[in-house]
């Protein structure tokens, strides 16, 4: 790890100045990608704002139709708490598999959007409930925000604070563990809301997370695992590597799709 | 250089330290608590898991000057006046560990299972709770078994 400043702020405007005052330097979070990529050097931030001691930034709240979870949210705080297993179980499923034990007692749903690794679980799970990113700057719809591997709507000093999910009628995430590392070699979401069908792909895309139209249509039409059948995706930009060619990531779309559609009628 | 305060195994400590010292570095280096290991240093294995405020964490990938005001249990911490924590007797026991290496670990990861759980704990379960931390050695089997029965044994403990 290359030498950098420590900074520890404890209100998101001493967050946001520090950031700006300290060329090159980045928000700690959880620590769980970033400490890892400084490791191995391919991160060098001059400075680092961690933002674990700033008041207000952790916790989970139901308002109105929504689930709001503050940025610094731990993944296990996610899995385990009563609201978001009452109102919104497919996210608790879904946080309760990331990584492992460790990782999940300091990872953060800020640091895991704000990162958007194209095999993160959360990318999926905002974009198929349409979330909305909150900073300290303004709101950003999930349709907006995901831009592609390890890119987003983020500007230089926007600091996420909150994270708001509107509560579907029904929703379920399936996920295919690479299982040596357990990110999504392919992870799917799917999420209904009225007649409203998103469904949104982890893992599989060069381009990170993305919504699979075609598997929409067809869930619209019906919403049932049978209505997949024969239906896929274009995988021309999917990942290919050693774990599992574009053809095979392909197909695994529509089977995790499946997996999902019957968890969400709670089959 | 930082300062850091904690409390170790129920020791205040303090230091000035690089800010760049891991957790694992400081209790290994600085506090010469070697019985927290460091396996991959890539946050895989989980041979550095050690309790920050009463948690499972990879030390490896945490920043000592992050848990500054904390309180850190380490593999040394659970055993006292000379009796063995119940889930050490119980790796002891079942022959949950060869070398050894991955041991502290484990048996940390376990703790903090059983401490989450409760102490019935199924074999499904256990392994997946396990996810984190490698063993070469065993064949996982009587780590699984170790946990089961330590987690029966620390209802009787405290
Ligand atoms: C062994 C292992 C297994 C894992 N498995 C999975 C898995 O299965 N699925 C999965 O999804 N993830 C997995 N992860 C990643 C994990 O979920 C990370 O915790 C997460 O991606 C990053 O969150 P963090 O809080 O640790 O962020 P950090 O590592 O602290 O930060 C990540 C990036 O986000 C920026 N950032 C952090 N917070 C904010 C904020 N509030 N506003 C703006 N920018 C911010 C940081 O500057 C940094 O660039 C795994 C990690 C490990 C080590
Ligand atoms: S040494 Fe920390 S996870 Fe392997
Ligand atoms: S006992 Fe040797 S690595 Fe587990």
């Amino acid at each position: 790890m290359y030498a950098f400043a420590y900074h520890r702020p404890g209100t998101v405007r001493q967050a946001q100045s520090a950031l700006h005052k300290h060329e090159d330097s980045k928000l700690l979070a959880g620590g769980q990608t970033l400490i890892p990529t400084m490791k191995q050097r391919l991160a060098s931030p001059s400075a680092l704002i961690d933002l674990g001691h700033v008041a207000g930034l952790a916790g989970i709240e139901k308002k109105g139709r929504n689930i709001v979870i503050g940025a610094m949210t731990r993944h296990a705080d996610v899995a385990s708490s009563a609201v978001v297993q009452e109102h919104l179980p497919a996210l608790a499923d879904l946080a309760a598999h990331i990584g492992d034990p460790a990782v999940r007692h300091r990872g953060t749903i800020g640091g895991s959007l704000a990162n958007n690794d194209p095999s993160a679980d959360y990318p999926a799970a905002a974009l198929a409930l349409g979330a909305t990113i909150i900073t300290n700057k303004r709101k950003i719809a999930a349709d907006d925000y995901f831009q592609g591997m390890f890119t987003t709507a983020l500007e230089e000093g926007e600091i996420i604070t909150k994270v708001s999910f509107p509560m579907p009628s029904k929703a379920a995430y399936a996920k295919f563990p690479n299982p040596a590392s357990r990110y999504a070699m392919v992870g799917v979401f799917v999420a209904k809301k009225g007649s409203d069908v998103r469904v949104a792909v982890t893992g599989a895309s060069n381009d990170g997370v993305f919504r699979a139209a075609p598997l929409e249509a067809a869930l619209h039409t019906k919403f049932n695992a049978k209505s997949l059948e024969g239906v896929s995706v274009d995988h021309t930009s999917f990942i290919s590597d050693i774990h599992g060619s574009a053809d095979y990531r392909g197909n695994l779309v529509t089977v995790m799709a499946k997996r999902a559609v019957l968890k969400a009628q709670g089959k | 250089m930082v300062s850091v305060s904690m409390t170790v195994n129920g020791k205040a400590v303090s230091a000035k330290i690089d800010p760049r010292t891991l957790l694992v570095q400081f209790l290994r280096e600085n506090l010469l608590l070697t019985g927290t290991h460091v396996g991959c240093d890539t946050s895989q294995c989980g041979a550095c898991v050690v309790h920050v405020d009463g948690l499972a964490v990879k030390s490896c990938t945490t920043l000592a000057v992050a848990c500054d005001g904390s309180t850190v249990t380490t593999i040394e911490g659970l055993a006292h006046d000379g009796a063995l924590h119940p889930m050490q007797e119980a790796f002891r026991e079942h022959h949950g560990l060869q070398c050894g290496f991955c041991t502290p670990g484990m048996i940390m990861t376990a703790v903090d299972l059983v401490n989450r759980k409760g102490h019935t704990l199924d074999e499904h379960t256990i392994r997946e709770e396990l996810e984190g931390n490698i063993c070469r050695c065993t064949g996982y089997h009587n780590i699984v078994k170790s946990v089961a029965a330590g987690a029966q044994a620390m209802a009787g403990h405290k």
